[in-house]
């Protein structure tokens, strides 16, 4: 495939960029010529894929109010400024899965902090940069990754079903306040991939039945793309 | 949060300073309709850097803070100029600080994992030019991970990075929070937006206010990049030509307009350097109004509002502070002072 280097003057943000979805999504984004900012919570793997790909590795948790502004700060002042912000780091709450019942209120905790909590502080802390770029006329846009959990019930993932709902209806206010701003916000379901975070969830689902994470990773760069003005962009499902 | 949380803020007092030399006492929640359609309102975007870090002395072990104040090269995070003090906390006023170990050219410092050397010491001793070892990524997330922000005698508890970034924080690169900005939110640039009233932004990386030695405040402030957007620069011309006033949010972003001014009355658009004070006499051609904190006599923030006003109103406004308990520091209530009529005070 060869390199497209369209993307940059693009300055990205992605979270939990060290595996599955997020990793594909640095890849992608670096190969287009993006600045890319990730964050992950391990030190050696943040280590390893900056170095795989030359986009700036940061460590820390998003799922932490404390680690916030520290990754806030390197984002910032590595990519000097921010376009994108591509809140992708999930927890799936307990695992194996279990029902509400058997769900320890730490494990709900849990997967609210990562996948609520993170994204509305990361959000907030970035949004003076993101509200920054539009107003250089750059655009600026939130992609927050949902799932299908996020609108329908499925025993087992109630942790993380609640979650991304609450994010989901998050991301829609955010959309409406923010419009005024010039900063895009959008929930995005990638739909199951093969990753390592289903793989936690269903140990025996055959990954060929399974999307590729790469793939899921083209058509969210290209919704973001058309998230921003001046975007040739053609209709995501084109893209697919 | 600590400070600034959301009942001082919703409390604060905002004292308006008039053209015409008349003072009303409002909430500060008044700033949402105080200006005119076509006014433009200017802020200063910088992000706050952890710029206070404390380590040891890796030659004698002795412990060290270092505040860095200044940047060598604007947005390059590995060369600062820096102050030193010695060992005690942000709880010590920083006059009665005790003087950090002596420092010499090459001399190593340990943050934590972070580690610097002294380039060369300046003048006074406590001054020195620092270079952090590593690349940006490192030397970021050395800060991110060992430093704070700048800390406040008057502020007891600990303050963290979310404590002195402003809504709109964008670009890290200023030394102290530019605090004016702490009287906006979104909500009220939502109404502005609805009025008619503009809203643009420069990013000045604001330095240090004080440091403990009297020699080295007069010195205050140092030189500061800043940068003026194009769309900026242009927001500002055409508010001019259409009469509008020009209200800067803060000391910063007076000193940036006004350092860029041209000679028709706006400003060039790209990166400079402020240099100096402004004060009594200087004249003002650009900045209309300015909203800024509660500052004492002397401060150079206090006296940058005499090139707003005569010393008489200035005066008289600093006594209605003091009489209505206004509250000062980087955390407290606001003022707004108009440019003043020349013709009320011939």
């Amino acid at each position: 495939m060869p390199t497209d280097t369209d993307l940059k003057q693009l300055r990205v943000a992605v979270t939990g960029g060290t595996s599955g979805l997020g990793l594909a999504l640095v890849r992608r984004l670096v190969a287009r010529g993006a600045r890319v900012a990730f964050v992950a919570r391990t030190a050696r793997a943040v280590e390893l894929i900056a170095k795989e790909t030359g986009a700036y590795g940061i460590v820390g948790d998003v799922g932490r109010k404390d680690d916030i502004y520290p990754i806030a700060l390197q984002v910032t002042g590595n990519l000097g400024g921010l376009d994108a912000l591509v809140n992708n780091a999930s927890s799936l709450g307990p695992t194996p899965l279990a029902p509400l019942a058997d769900t320890e209120c730490e494990e709900l905790e849990q997967a609210l902090a990562v996948n609520l909590m993170g994204p509305f502080r990361l959000a907030k802390a970035l949004f003076g940069a993101l509200a920054a770029s539009a107003r250089d006329g750059r655009g600026a846009v939130v992609i927050n990754i949902s799932s299908d959990a996020a609108v329908n019930a499925y025993s087992g993932w109630g942790a993380y079903s609640a979650s991304k709902a609450a994010l989901r209806s998050l991301t829609a206010i955010w959309a409406e306040e923010a419009k005024a701003e010039g900063v895009a916000f959008l929930s995005l379901d990638p739909s199951d991939m093969d990753t390592p975070l289903h793989a936690l969830a269903i140990p025996d689902a055959d990954p060929a039945s399974l999307k590729r994470p790469e793939d899921a990773a083209a058509e969210i760069v290209g919704a973001l793309i058309a998230a921003l003005p001046n975007s040739d962009a053609r209709p995501l499902a084109a893209r697919a | 949060m600590i400070a600034v949380d959301r009942n001082e803020r919703q409390s604060a007092k905002l004292l308006v300073v008039g053209a015409d030399g008349g003072m009303r006492h409002l909430p500060r929640d008044a700033l949402a309709s105080l200006f005119d359609p076509g006014d433009l309102v200017i802020a200063n975007d910088a992000a706050t850097l952890p710029a206070c870090l404390k380590g040891v002395h890796c030659a004698n072990g002795e412990p060290i803070e270092v505040r860095l104040a200044a940047w060598v090269s604007a947005g390059d995070p590995t060369r600062f100029v820096a102050v030193a003090f010695g060992a005690g906390d942000h709880r010590t006023r920083t006059e009665d600080r005790l003087p950090p170990p002596p420092l010499s050219s090459g001399d190593r410092l340990a943050f934590g994992a972070l580690e610097a050397v002294v380039e060369r010491p300046l003048d006074p001793p406590c001054l020195f030019r620092l270079r952090f070892l590593g690349d940006r990524a490192t030397v970021l997330a050395g800060l991110a991970r060992h430093g704070a922000p700048i800390q406040y005698a008057h502020v007891p508890e600990p303050l963290a990075l979310w404590d002195v970034w402003t809504r709109i924080a964008a670009d890290p690169i200023a030394f102290e929070p530019p605090s004016a900005g702490f009287a906006l939110d979104w909500r009220t640039l939502v109404i502005w937006r609805r009025r008619g009233v503009g809203f643009a932004t420069l990013t000045h990386a604001a330095g240090i206010s004080s440091t403990g030695s009297p020699a080295l405040d007069a010195k205050l402030p140092f030189d500061e990049p800043f940068r003026i957007p194009e769309r900026t620069a242009t927001a500002i011309a055409r508010a001019k030509w259409n009469g509008g006033r020009i209200v800067a949010i803060g000391t910063t972003v007076v000193r940036a307009l006004e350092s860029a001014a041209t000679a028709d009355g706006g400003v060039s658009a790209g990166g400079e350097i402020a240099r100096g004070r402004i004060g009594g006499g200087t004249p003002l051609r650009v900045v209309d109004a300015i909203l800024t904190g509660v500052h004492q006599p002397g401060e150079s923030h206090f006296e940058l509002l005499r090139a707003f006003a005569p010393d008489e109103l200035i005066e008289r406004m600093a006594a209605a502070l003091e009489e209505r308990c206004y509250r000062r520091h980087e955390f407290g209530d606001s003022v707004l002072v108009e440019r003043a009529h020349a013709a009320e005070f011939a």
